[in-house]
């Protein structure tokens, strides 16, 4: 009985165990061949451009609507109490705080994530990983470290942007649509946002770079079964990061903003 | 050169080698003959260490794959050249980059070099004018002679063939039995080929190796081959469904 037990809950842990040790093995592997050279620059100017110019527009139209929505609700709320001389900080703070590095983070795993994981399950299952390796290339090196530090760079990047249109998009509901003053909202903007609220959303946005395309790439790099095993692996990717990005985020921020 | 001993591999429970023994002196070129599913390719990927064995060893030019950390494993890598059944070419990289890679990626080279470099492996396969291509646009036997000029840029000691002449027309399929001799002949390479084709394994065979059931069954030259009496090996060569090989699934 007791054995049957046990056994049960091997099996049911086996494979988030199989897959966690994987993870560490690659993100060793990954750190290993960040500091060792010779280095990619290539392949990491290359990413960097990808993960750009794929996320981009999308980053753009969401930082400019969540500014303007959060401004919007939040002047009608605090005129219930005469505060909307304070619309200005509450969208300072959310974005830079929580919104920017969140919402970023996920539009990017969504484009950019699946991408990874997509092209890298391509080349595992034609066969391509295995030729590098033949070529006496090592594919972490390669394909991995590229993708990783690419994703740690460019999502604070884009996160700045996010921050700084999601103001505009506020100042643009606030004192243009709903006719407040522009220096009250500049003064609220910055009278309480703080040079820590920013770095630390910064901070949070590349910890979520570096998970995203860790597990892309994991899913990526580990996919088998043709064409339907790398369609597995790309919804597996975006799943797993988000998730990983939204609960990550509530600890980060409590040892951030303790 | 090349030695497999007592090599056992399983995926999962279908055990595919059950003890191979086989070797490959320097200057030699085996083929590997053997029925479709047999394992053909998984020895092969064993040779140049993409697949681990459960058990047995690999040596290749006196030293144990497995004792090797991965320095010295890509030292012995530089020494082969790989072509993959599937051909494996790298999609996102232009026909003459891929043929270049490995200059690209262990030499010095000028890009205009490797490129020079590339063009000429590429007509020594057959190719001509299709460097600045991207691999998804060439055809199956297009793409497969690729391959084998990617395998041949480096001038490796060594070359693995899988398949090299499927999916090629008979006339080319010819001409890359020469190529493969010419290998040998003209710079000395120690080959091992896997092939369905029974007439390009006469040809460019000094010994053939039929793998059946998970180990090397029998070995040698192309006319003990030829003239063998056992009766799995009569039944492969001669190409008969009727025989000691079951084939399964399909009714006679
Ligand atoms: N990576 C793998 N994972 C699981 N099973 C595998 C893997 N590679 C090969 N196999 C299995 O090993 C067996 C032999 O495969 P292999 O590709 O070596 O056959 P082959 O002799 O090359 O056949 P063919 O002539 O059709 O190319 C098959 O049953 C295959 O399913
Ligand atoms: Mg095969």
């Amino acid at each position: 009985m007791l054995i049957k037990f046990i056994e049960f809950i091997g099996a049911v842990i086996e494979k988030p165990l199989l897959g966690l040790g994987r993870i560490i093995l690659l993100l060793g592997a990954t750190l290993k061949g960040t500091v060792r050279p010779p280095f990619e620059f290539r392949n990491l100017v290359n990413q960097m451009l990808q993960i750009g110019v794929n996320s981009l527009p999308v980053v753009l139209v969401t930082a400019v609507f969540t500014g303007m929505v959060l401004a919007l609700q939040s002047y009608t709320g605090f005129k219930r109490f005469g505060a909307e001389g304070l619309v200005g900080s509450v969208v300072a703070l959310s974005m830079t705080r929580e919104l920017g590095p969140v919402l970023t983070a996920l539009i990017v795993t969504g484009r950019a994530g699946a991408a990874m994981a997509a092209e890298l399950g391509t080349m595992r299952v034609t066969e391509q990983i295995d030729a590098l390796e033949t070529l006496a290339t090592n594919p972490v090196k390669f394909l991995v470290v590229p993708r990783f530090l690419s994703g740690m760079i460019m999502l604070p990047a884009l996160t700045a942007v996010t921050d700084i249109i999601g103001i505009l998009g506020g100042y643009f509901v606030t004192v243009i649509l709903l006719g407040s003053s522009s220096k009250t909202y500049l003064r609220a903007t910055w009278d309480y946002l703080e040079i820590q609220d920013i770095y630390s959303g910064l901070l949070k946005a590349c910890f979520f770079g570096a998970a995203f395309a860790l597990i892309s790439c994991y899913k990526g790099f580990y996919t088998s079964g043709g064409a339907e095993g790398v369609g597995r692996a790309t919804t597996g990717a975006v799943v797993f990061s988000s998730m990983t990005i939204l609960i990550s985020d509530y600890f980060l921020s409590a040892w951030l903003f303790k | 050169m090349i030695e497999l001993k007592d090599l056992y591999k399983s995926f999962n429970h279908n055990s595919v080698l059950r003890g191979v023994n086989l070797k490959v002196e320097k200057g030699e070129s085996v083929v590997v003959i053997g029925g479709s599913g047999s394992g053909k390719s998984v020895l092969l990927k064993h040779i140049i260490g993409l697949l681990k064995p459960d058990k047995g060893t690999v040596i290749v030019d006196s030293s144990d794959l497995s004792q090797l950390d991965e320095e010295g494993l890509n030292e012995i890598r530089k020494k082969f050249g790989m072509l993959f059944q599937s051909s494996a070419l790298f999609d996102s990289m232009m026909v003459w980059e891929n043929v270049g890679f490995g200059l690209k990626r262990h030499t010095h080279m000028p890009d205009q070099e490797i490129k020079e470099i590339a063009v000429e492996k590429l007509k020594m396969v057959g190719l001509v004018g299709v460097e600045d291509e991207m691999p998804s646009q060439l055809s199956g036997g297009m793409r497969k002679r690729v391959g084998l000029a990617r395998a041949i840029a480096m001038k490796p000691e060594i070359l693995l063939y899988d398949e090299p002449t499927t999916g090629l027309d008979p006339i080319m399929a010819d001409a890359i039995n020469d190529l493969i001799i010419k290998m040998r002949e003209e710079l000395d390479v120690t080959s091992v080929t896997i092939t369905h084709d029974m007439k390009s394994a006469y040809k460019i065979a000094d010994t053939i190796a039929m793998l059946y059931n998970g180990v090397i069954i029998s070995t040698g030259s192309s006319e003990e081959i030829q003239n063998s009496a056992d009766p799995v090996v009569r039944q492969f060569i001669e190409g008969r469904a009727e025989g000691p090989i079951i084939v399964e699934g399909i009714n006679r």
